[in-house]
């Protein structure tokens, strides 16, 4: 019988799709913006995978919404643990609830997995998330992360909930053997205050090794990259249509174009440009669409560092409404052709929570990597 | 006197020549003459102007700054500068990866001194052997390749792709149509990019599929459109990959109007194997120094002969060398169209490269150029095998078939990994063994890239020895990276700093600029 441990931080990428960078500290915030949990249905997606071996593994968690709960509904057999505080454990009632739950107790049950000498530590989250694990835990456990966060930057993390399930399943099954320290990264948020998007390293966990379920580390643009920014910026703006909105989306790349237009710009956020003009700044889901709603809008975006995400990291504010409305057709991917090279050929990926909305996307897109210069990228969802 | 120890298979006592050679201006002494020129005879004198023929707009308003040294000197400056090269006949020239010379007879250079006196604007009746050389070469590279006629006026494989890309703007020119897009592939050469975009084109990049390394035939269509002009690839790419559907590309692209360039700068594995318009394609340029053994380096003279299939002749740089039955002349009426791209470079060629080239392939032969593919083939996969032993290596696109034409590159990520020394690293580190390694053309797209190109030139035995070289490297990684990291210790100069490569205001091209920049 193996022991699969399982962390969920409830309020894992609620912030996203209402604007802000991130839910830590600020979940009262996301929810008075009427952001709904997302972190149950990510880490449904990969338990699933897991229910053929369902008899064969016992999953350890908290109750309630940090594992239990969730365990318990895909009638996995289950070990609750005792959180600290409490002395009842009691699944249906839960002892945790979408804004109650902390730093803290990711770190507490990791250390009690830890104890209880799980066989995989599976955890939900986003870079935040995984800090908390590698304090915890360190190297000491394999570890798989599902994605679920706003900001998921280490490639801890599966490319999606479904790779992560079945990366575990691999693991508990002994199919996969060999596992590879892989970086914990968060932004670096002292070069961040200063306008430059740059990640940093807090540590590593043991993530099981196969090459294809695992994101490659986001890497920052680097400085000699600068040119190619300029060049792709002036390809776009000579492009720009007077009447046209823009919506111009994170990433140091895009920022090129605002920077020689002369405007201020949101490096990880959604900003609207009209006649070379800044419309509004920081958008998110609705607030756009109000903007945009019988509006002929194109929407520039760029691939997030290493990971080749066109959406669904770090720019969740573009939600699956919002690109439905602005249409695929209208969609224009910038990416250095460094960056581009860095993933090795591998296709770009959309990961929405929409799955409709993500096969829509699919298909063969002219990326702009230059002045007058342009490299053809297939988009797929894994 | 005791027998020579010849058991270390590695040079590992090489060292370059090291000269500490100032600058040519720096060595100038005001007034040292190499030669004293004296004044004319009264006679011719009194019959000319001088420079007072000069119209005054082309007379220099300061004196022309020259360094002044005596024969001695710049003989003594250039012999020094000459060892301070690893040149193609110095080194087991392997290592320059799609660009390794190949060996060039010397024979051939002695040959073509034979023309040195001549000059591109004598009367065709006085140098009627050397346009019969111009127009049996046309006639050879067009047997070679399928086309119709050559052009040996480009003076290099860009300036060649350069030549592809304008007649493709001639000919849609021609025919009324807006077209201003060439789609090429990330692996082919970085020109096949850049010509088409000093032409004016704009370029689209097909990506390699990540399991067969080259694009599907699904992405082309993705990309082409009613403004594509033109398909211009190199096949094998850079990775030594060969595009074995390269003909369905061509097809498709034909099928919605647009025309295709064959980037076949480097046709050693191709000679007598296939043919660019067997495949399909309208036009090809071959690199003489890369297939037909005409030695070029350091920007030398180059020849990036141009052909074209007979319905795109009237748009090519004029003139073409020809023969009436009787006589070989310039026949500019072949190339007349009012669209024709014009000339891409003066004259029609240049003489002893073209001389060099039809040297190498009447001493070769027909059997002969077939078998040099074959060679070099055979060389690239005996090189990829053994090379493949070693757990420092790696290479993607195997899909099954690991066979690579007449290069490869290779991936030394899991040696980076384990050691912590890098593709660059271990460039720098061969210097130290006199010899030439390359990694790829920026950005890297495969992890910690390693290009070998054996050609048919080195034995055996010059391919074993370059292995053995890489693998005392290797070792070197595992158990002293520092002297890799340091390195190189035994040429010429240290680590160079490239820092201001990006950097414009630092740049200093000219001994002017130099002065102005770096004066105290």
């Amino acid at each position: 019988m193996k022991k699969l441990g399982l962390i969920i931080n409830p309020i894992a990428g609620m912030g996203g799709s209402v604007g802000l960078k991130g839910t830590d500290h600020v979940v009262e915030e996301a929810i008075r913006r009427g952001a709904q949990p997302r972190a149950g249905e990510r880490v449904k997606a990969a338990l699933t995978k897991l229910i053929e071996i369902r008899d064969q593994i016992t999953v350890y968690t908290y109750p309630g919404d940090m594992g239990g709960e969730l365990a318990k509904s895909l009638d996995f057999p289950t070990v609750l643990l005792t959180a600290a505080g409490t002395d009842a454990v009691d699944a249906d009632s839960g002892y945790t609830a979408a804004g109650h739950t902390d730093a803290a107790d990711t770190i507490e049950l990791a250390k009690k997995l830890l104890e209880e000498q799980v066989d995989l530590l599976l955890f939900a989250g986003g870079d935040g998330t995984a800090r908390d694990i590698y304090e915890a835990v360190e190297l000491k456990v394999p570890c798989v992360g599902i994605p679920a966060g706003v900001k998921i930057h280490s490639p801890v993390y599966a490319k999606n909930p479904q790779a992560a399930g079945r990366l575990a399943l691999m693991w508990l099954t002994g199919k996969v053997q060999k596992t590879e320290e892989l970086e914990v990264l968060d932004i670096d948020e002292e070069r961040y205050r200063r306008e430059e998007l740059s990640t940093r390293l807090y540590g590593y966990l043991l993530v099981p090794k196969e090459k294809t379920l695992t994101q490659n580390r986001k890497a920052p643009t680097p400085v000699s990259e600068t040119a190619s920014i300029e060049a792709i910026a002036y390809d776009i703006i000579e492009a720009m249509e007077p009447e046209t909105c823009y919506l111009i989306g994170a990433g140091t790349t895009t920022r090129g174009i605002m920077h020689l237009l002369g405007l201020k710009n949101t490096l990880i956020g959604v900003d609207l440009i009209c006649g070379k003009k800044l419309v509004a700044a920081d958008l998110y889901g609705d607030t756009i669409l109000s903007y945009i709603k019988g509006r002929r809008t194109k929407l520039i975006v760029t691939v997030t560092g290493g990971q080749g995400y066109l959406f669904g990291r770090g720019n969740q504010q573009l939600t699956p409404d919002v690109i439905k409305e602005i249409g695929k057709e209208n969609i224009i991917i910038l990416a250095t052709k460094a960056k581009l090279a860095a993933l090795g050929g591998r296709p770009l990926l959309v990961d929405t929570y929409d799955e409709a909305c993500n096969l829509s996307l699919c298909g063969y897109y002219r990326a702009v990597t230059g002045y007058g210069e342009y490299t053809m990228c297939r988009v797929t969802i894994d | 006197m005791k027998r020579i120890d010849r058991s270390e298979k590695v040079r590992v006592h090489f060292h370059q020549a090291k000269w500490d050679e100032p600058i040519i201006y720096e060595l100038s002494t005001p007034g040292e003459r190499g030669i004293l020129v004296g004044a004319p005879d009264e006679e011719i004198a009194g019959q000319t102007k001088g420079v007072d023929a000069l119209p005054e707009g082309m007379k220099r308003n300061t004196k022309l700054n020259l360094p002044e040294l005596s024969q001695s000197r710049v003989l003594r400056h250039y012999a020094r500068l000459a060892q301070q090269t690893l040149g193609a006949d110095v080194n087991i020239e392997i290592g320059q990866g799609t660009c390794t010379v190949k060996y060039s007879p010397k024979v051939n250079e002695q040959l073509s001194a034979l023309i040195r006196e001549y000059h591109p604007l004598q009367d065709a009746d006085t140098v009627q052997g050397m346009l019969e050389i111009f127009h049996e070469t046309d006639k050879y590279m067009s047997e070679i390749s399928g086309m119709d006629h050559f052009t040996f006026q480009p003076g290099g494989g860009s300036q060649g792709i350069l030549t592809m890309a304008s007649v493709m703007r001639a000919y849609f020119k021609d025919k009324g149509e807006d077209r201003d897009e060439i789609i090429t592939t990330i692996y082919s050469h970085p020109s096949d990019a850049a010509a088409p975009a000093v032409a004016g084109f704009k370029i689209v990049y097909l990506q390699p599929d990540e399991k067969t390394g080259v694009p599907d035939l699904e992405q082309l269509k993705a990309a082409a459109g009613p403004k594509t002009a033109g398909y211009i690839v190199a096949n094998p790419e850079d990775t030594g990959v060969y595009n074995s559907h390269v003909k369905e590309f061509v097809d498709y692209i034909h099928s919605i109007g647009g025309l295709c360039g064959y980037d076949q700068a480097n046709a050693n594995g191709l000679l007598g194997v296939t043919r660019a318009r067997d495949a399909g394609f309208d036009m090809c340029f071959f690199n003489l120094h890369k297939t037909f053994s005409t030695p070029h380096g350091c920007g030398g003279p180059a020849c990036g002969a141009t052909g074209v299939q007979k319905d795109l002749v009237q748009y090519l740089p004029a003139p073409i060398v020809d023969y009436d039955g009787e006589k070989y002349f310039l026949n500019y009426d072949i190339c007349s169209n009012p669209c024709a791209v014009g000339k891409v470079r003066e004259w029609y060629g240049v003489a002893p490269v073209v001389l060099k080239a039809y040297c190498w392939i009447r001493s070769m032969g027909p059997d002969g150029l077939y078998q040099v593919a074959k060679t070099a083939v055979l060389n690239n996969n005996y090189m990829f095998k053994k090379l493949m032993e070693l757990p420092e290596v790696t290479a993607y696109y195997e899909d099954g078939n690991n066979q690579r034409i007449e290069q490869a590159r290779y991936s030394l990520e899991t040696m980076e990994k384990e050691t912590g020394i890098s593709t660059l690293d271990i460039q720098r580190r061969m210097m130290d063994f006199g010899m030439h390694y390359w990694t790829s053309h920026h950005p890297f797209y495969l992890p910690e890239p390693m290009t070998l190109e054996p050609t048919e030139t080195p034995s055996k035995k010059d391919i074993d020895e370059y292995i053995e070289t890489l693998k005392y490297v290797f070792k070197e990684a595992h158990e002293n990276p520092d002297i890799i990291k340091t390195a190189p210790h035994r040429s010429v100069t240290h680590q160079v700093d490239e820092s201001g490569m990006d950097d414009p205001a630092r740049w200093a091209t000219t001994w002017k600029m130099y002065l102005k920049k770096y004066s105290d």
